[in-house]
């Protein structure tokens, strides 16, 4: 049933955009394929580098996330597995804290 | 509560009876895109009527009255406009991956969309892992967002895009570990069981503590994901003009418009399903006579309800918060609600697993 839904998003907009080619009107002006600032033609390429404090964050989101991507297969069984079980995730749920506590430390959650 | 799942049979033995079980796949698959697309449209359009609306309401102004009766028509009417307007080929942007960008983020919030549970039976994907499955869909959403503003070549959609992306991966995070409280709360994460194990008492009633924290952090979160204010910086007008879709026109635009609109109803439907039942509703244990009165509210009714009850808050939260700096945002997700979060999950696995009770 997902790819009733994926084909149904693709649908969507291949539909809309097919339906606005028809009506739309079209007109000719070079004025128009410029980049929109504030009047004046723009300077060099944008696709360039940028501040590096996001991808800063980037790193940090990936390794988060996969550790708690881990965490969801246990949380169906907590019960089940019971106190073993959280002896052997809490080890790695502290190794997890671990890491934020250094990340902090290190100051890599300050926006310089 | 009646189950839906007996209309979805007798269509299923009616069409069999006639044709042949391929055609009859096929004609199902095609009758839930179109119910799928319908539903997806008209709430998308009710949506920005709907913030229209409460927005002219919160600063005292009338909002939309003019486009048929109250202005009903009025986002019919903005939606049609989309389309008649030219969509100008630019000559600076990366054409394969500015076409690219609509695409991705319609086709994540449909597929999120498609997971939500409409009622008893009435739900399109329905797996073990479905709130799992939700999470992630709808996660590609940055992807598309963030190659909006790359390839449109222009510093406002760059920077926009930038903070955007940082935004919603860091708030995600957010998510993921108050659905992750729920999740070791319900014991399942298919959202049909979910929904049941609400039958008798909303999580939110039941959840003890730390389902509370979790709501209110999840709507915190949700709140940053969707782009919203207090935390609508990757489209802040007065520095970034539009933001990442600044370089879109016409309906290209309104397809990042649409999924804005239907993101805001996936969070706080999610939010529905997993504290306050889904299409479940409100029962009181041992008031029977009650209980029994509200059976009677069909399921759809009860989701939809709790769906815009819920977005109503998150519009609220626009009108009441200043826009933060993108400083105090990130500083906000990982300073506070995340050492929060994960405080919060191992209060409620030691009531599960110890069956404490705050």
């Amino acid at each position: 049933m997902a790819i009733v839904a994926l084909l149904t998003g693709v649908a969507l907009v291949a539909l809309a955009l097919w339906l606005a080619g028809l009506i739309s009107p079209r007109s000719f002006n070079p004025q128009k394929g410029e980049a929109y600032e504030c009047g004046i033609p723009t300077r060099g390429i944008s696709m360039s580098r940028f501040h590096v404090g996001y991808y800063l964050f980037a790193i940090l989101f990936l390794m988060f996330d996969v550790e708690t991507v881990f965490l969801f297969p246990w949380a169906v069984r907590v019960k089940e597995l019971g106190g073993a079980g959280l002896i052997s995730i809490a080890i790695f749920f502290g190794i997890l804290v671990l890491g934020l506590v250094y990340a902090w430390r290190k100051g890599a959650l300050e926006w310089k | 509560m009646f189950d839906f799942s007996l209309i979805t049979e007798w269509i299923n033995n009616a069409l069999g009876t006639v044709f042949p079980g391929w055609l009859v796949t096929t004609i199902e698959c095609l009758m839930i895109g179109v119910g799928l697309l319908l539903v997806y449209a008209l709430l998308a359009l009710f949506y920005i009527y709907y913030e229209r609306k409460l927005c002219a309401a919160f600063q005292c102004r009338l909002g939309p009255d003019r486009v048929g009766p109250w202005g009903l028509l009025q986002s019919f009417a903005d939606m049609f406009k989309m389309l008649i307007k030219e969509l100008i080929t630019l000559n600076h942007v990366d054409k394969f991956l500015f076409a690219l960008a609509p695409y991705l983020v319609i086709i994540a919030s449909m597929l999120a969309f498609a997971v939500l549970p409409w009622g008893n039976g009435l739900q399109i994907i329905d797996f073990n892992i479905g709130i799992f499955f939700l999470i992630a869909v709808s996660s590609i959403g940055v992807l598309g967002i963030l190659l909006a503003g790359w390839s449109s070549n222009n510093k406002f959609t760059l920077i926009g895009a930038l903070r955007s992306g940082a935004q919603m991966v860091s708030y995600e995070l957010s998510i993921g570990l108050s659905v992750l409280t729920m999740v070791v709360f319900a014991g399942t994460m298919s959202v049909g069981g979910i929904v049941e194990a609400q039958s008798n008492l909303w999580f939110i009633f039941s959840g003890h503590i730390p389902a509370i924290i979790a709501f209110i952090i999840y709507l915190i979160a949700g709140t940053a994901e969707t782009n919203r204010g207090p935390f609508d910086l990757p489209e802040a007008e007065s520095e970034l003009t539009a933001g990442y879709h600044t370089e879109y026109s016409g309906i290209h635009f309104g397809f990042f418009y649409l999924a804005e609109y239907l993101n805001l109803f996936i969070v706080s439907g999610t939010a529905a399903l997993l504290f306050f039942g889904g299409w479940m509703p409100l029962h009181i244990p041992g008031w029977e006579a009650f209980n029994h009165i509200m059976d009677f509210i069909p399921g759809v009714f009860w989701f939809i309800g709790k769906a815009i009850l819920l977005s109503f808050i998150i519009i609220w939260f626009k009108w009441t918060y200043p826009r933060l700096r993108i400083d105090q945002l990130l500083s906000l997700e990982w300073k506070y609600l995340l050492p929060i979060n994960l405080v919060n999950l191992v209060i409620m696995v030691l009531i599960v697993v110890y069956g404490i009770h705050l």
